[in-house]
């Protein structure tokens, strides 16, 4: 706290701060506009692609004969083409457009590059479509994480790297001495993203060591690639919609190096009574437990942070769906840590529990947080409001509560599936039968996070399109009694809290 | 601008020290690692075999790794007569591993269900051998023709009356799927010495 007032204190005479209009936040949201319009809408898309291949996966458990004709819809590909979709579509074009933005508010200059941003939302989309189609066709190169045919990712890695420069080219016009927190995360990630794709692409991996290479990669882009936009975005959006700056930068520093040097160790648990030499194990599980630090830090940090303020979760749309997603961060990092352990492998590897736990990251963390940014962002970029609280508050409860049914039915699901296959006395086909009521509950839940989808997308394509009268005001869920949100923002924005308060304003 | 590039530069080197153990370094400790008793490199059919495997994503349900004795119930199972070995796998250019077991593991699967007829059953329609199944049928990787045009090369399918095709249709397998069977074939594990250094 006393570090926080102290680093918010006007410094003096910032140097090129100095010469900022008074209105600088609109000229900078209005710089990042094509591009942040462009990869999110792009993700939206992908999401819904996603969803549907997802579904299609998850009802072949109950139908395994449905749609058995066509090789282009079997199980083996549908479901790494949903995994492709919602990883390198969705949740990483989402990544980059939040990250577009906040990077250029946080450093308080325009963006440059915008070009570059467009040309890269090009590329990566028709490395999209070939990888997507190539998985269908039967071109997947079977490396989980990585399934996508090389020709995806040789269009996909230069659109990484076109990102990379724009983002560097505006870190060089910055306007500010301090970076704040999100910055470290954002910038962290541009440059642990390429660098993993390209790693894993090498061709100098085959048997058990291209096992190891394979989980070290895949860890790592959850934990480096999708985790540190998320948490940027929750660094900044908590603060920003309560009005008050985070409890403490030097708990948020020591978050992001624990991050940084434990969690790329972390990814060979995946191995874990494997074939694999066991010192990589080993090694991945002591970085898997001391990855608590990180997540205990970064929890602390944000609940005090809201502590006092739980009421706003009420109204404002971004703060729950951030909120949700920093608490399930939360959650999925410990039970991460937990479950890396041989006691826990040996009954939840190989099961459903794995697929609860990974829904739990990349959804109920990392996508409730991005659609929160979005509901933040998106008005101050295209200069419109959501048209629906109602629908807004529809796309929340169908998710929120779809993830926690998905998780919590795979989780039991999983634990008595790897409970089962410890007892060699239960046939297999006992096992299948038993966890037959669990998927059930997974395509019911499955359906309606993707109901939550289509919501969400008809919600964004009526504020891009600007569709209807202009709403009056920012949206809430429910009507905000006075003094609740600062209203004395430097954008003029209703939701916006005051300057001396706010993340950008520590320099 | 140095606190910047000490931030970043700093977090892109502790993912390089990883990269560096966990990807390059078993690479190397493997390089020099022999064939266990019984794997050899694949013919031109089981090639094929495997590229089907992995083209239809086999993986997503069945893992080709038999934990060790003491870690898991899979050799009371009779899914192998011992734990994988690095050396199984010296010949697999695409690691098929596996993290899910919605199936069966499979790497001695041609110990444990050798026999052709079902295993081709099984492919053509899982159901029609292991009722409860969830596992997808492969249709297209059969042909439906009437038996008077079936040449003596080809192997029908034998199907119990309620999966087989009306009138006097059979199922005839492709070369695809005869690949697949070959490959599965090679997923055996031989038992060795325990103390030798496989």
């Amino acid at each position: 706290m006393s570090d926080a007032s102290s680093e918010s204190a006007p410094q003096s005479s910032p140097p090129a701060g100095s010469s900022l209009p008074a209105n600088w936040r609109r000229v900078v949201d209005e710089s990042t506009r094509g591009p942040v319009v462009a990869f999110i809408a792009s993700a939206t898309a992908w999401l819904l692609i996603g969803s549907l291949l997802a579904l299609i996966a998850s009802f072949k458990f109950q139908f395994p004969d449905w749609w058995v004709q066509q090789s282009w819809l079997t199980f083996g590909r549908v479901r790494p083409a949903h995994l492709n979709t919602v990883i390198y579509g969705w949740i990483s074009m989402a990544g980059v457009g939040i990250s577009i933005w906040l990077w250029a508010r946080l450093l308080k200059t325009r963006l440059r590059g915008q070009w570059l941003l467009l040309l890269s939302v090009g590329l990566w989309n028709v490395g999209m479509v070939v990888g997507t189609i190539g998985i269908l066709a039967g071109y997947s190169r079977a490396i989980e994480w990585v399934e996508m045919p090389l020709a995806a990712f040789a269009l996909i890695v230069p659109a990484l790297l076109l990102a990379v420069v724009a983002f560097i080219r505006t870190l060089w016009q910055r306007h500010v001495q301090h970076l704040y927190i999100s910055v470290w995360y954002i910038g962290a990630s541009l440059l642990w993203g390429p660098f993993l794709v390209i790693a894993i692409l090498l061709p100098i991996y085959s048997g058990i060591p291209e096992a190891t290479a394979n989980w070290w990669y895949a860890h790592n882009i959850l934990g480096l690639w999708i985790t540190p936009p998320a948490l940027a975005a929750a660094y900044y959006f908590i603060p920003k919609v309560i009005g008050r700056p985070v409890h403490s930068y030097h708990l948020s520093y020591l978050g992001f190096w624990t991050l940084a040097l434990f969690y790329n160790w972390a990814g060979v648990h995946h191995l874990v009574g494997g074939p694999a030499p066991q010192w990589v194990v080993t090694v991945s599980i002591a970085f898997s437990a001391m990855m608590i630090v990180p997540v205990i830090v970064v929890a602390v940090n944000h609940h005090l942070t809201v502590v006092g303020h739980f009421k706003k979760l009420l109204y404002s749309p971004t703060l729950r769906f951030v909120v949700f997603g920093a608490m399930s961060y939360t959650v999925v990092s410990l039970q991460g840590s937990l479950q890396s352990f041989r006691y826990w492998q040996e009954v939840t590897h190989f099961t459903h529990y794995t697929i609860a736990h990974s829904h739990l990251g990349v959804y109920a963390f990392a996508t409730m947080i991005a659609f929160g940014s979005i509901y933040y962002i998106m008005p101050r970029v295209v200069d419109w409001e959501w048209s629906s609280p109602r629908l807004i508050s529809l796309h929340f409860w169908s998710t929120g509560l779809g993830v926690g049914a998905y998780v919590t039915a795979l989780t039991i699901g999983g634990v008595i599936q790897g409970l089962q296959l410890l007892d060699p006395d239960v046939s297999f086909l006992t096992i299948v039968e038993d966890t037959k009521p669990w998927l059930v509950v997974r395509s019911v839940s499955g359906t309606l996070m993707t109901i939550g989808h289509f919501v969400f997308a008809y919600l964004l394509a009526r504020i891009l399109l600007q569709s209807g009268a202009r709403p009056d005001g920012p949206a809430y869920f429910h009507p905000v009694p006075e003094g609740t949100f600062d209203t004395t923002g430097g954008d003029g924005r209703g939701s916006a809290p005051t300057p001396a308060l706010d993340p950008e304003s520590t320099s | 601008m140095t606190r910047a590039a000490l931030i970043f530069l700093g977090a892109f080197a502790a993912v390089a020290m990883s990269f560096t153990a966990l990807a390059l370094l078993p690479s190397l400790q493997l390089s020099t690692i022999e064939p266990t008793p019984g794997t050899s490199d694949y013919t031109y059919s089981e090639q094929l075999g495997r590229e089907v495997y992995i083209r239809e994503g086999c993986m997503y349900c069945h893992s080709q790794q038999v934990r060790p004795e003491g870690f898991g119930a899979d050799q009371a199972r009779g899914w192998g007569p011992r734990g994988s070995r690095p050396g199984d796998y010296v010949y697999d250019e695409t690691h098929q591993l596996g993290t899910m077991r919605t199936g069966p593991d499979l790497h001695d699967i041609g110990s444990r269900q050798p026999s052709r007829d079902w295993q081709l059953a099984h492919l053509y329609q899982p159901r029609s051998v292991s009722p409860g199944s969830v596992m997808p049928a492969y249709p297209y990787l059969f042909e439906v023709k009437r038996e008077s045009n079936v040449r003596p090369s080809e192997v029908t399918v034998p199907l119990s009356s309620e999966y087989a095709p009306p009138g006097d249709s059979v199922v005839v397998a492709t070369q695809e799927a005869l690949a697949l069977y070959d490959y599965l074939m090679t997923l055996t594990l031989d038992p060795i010495d325990q103390n030798s250094d496989g």
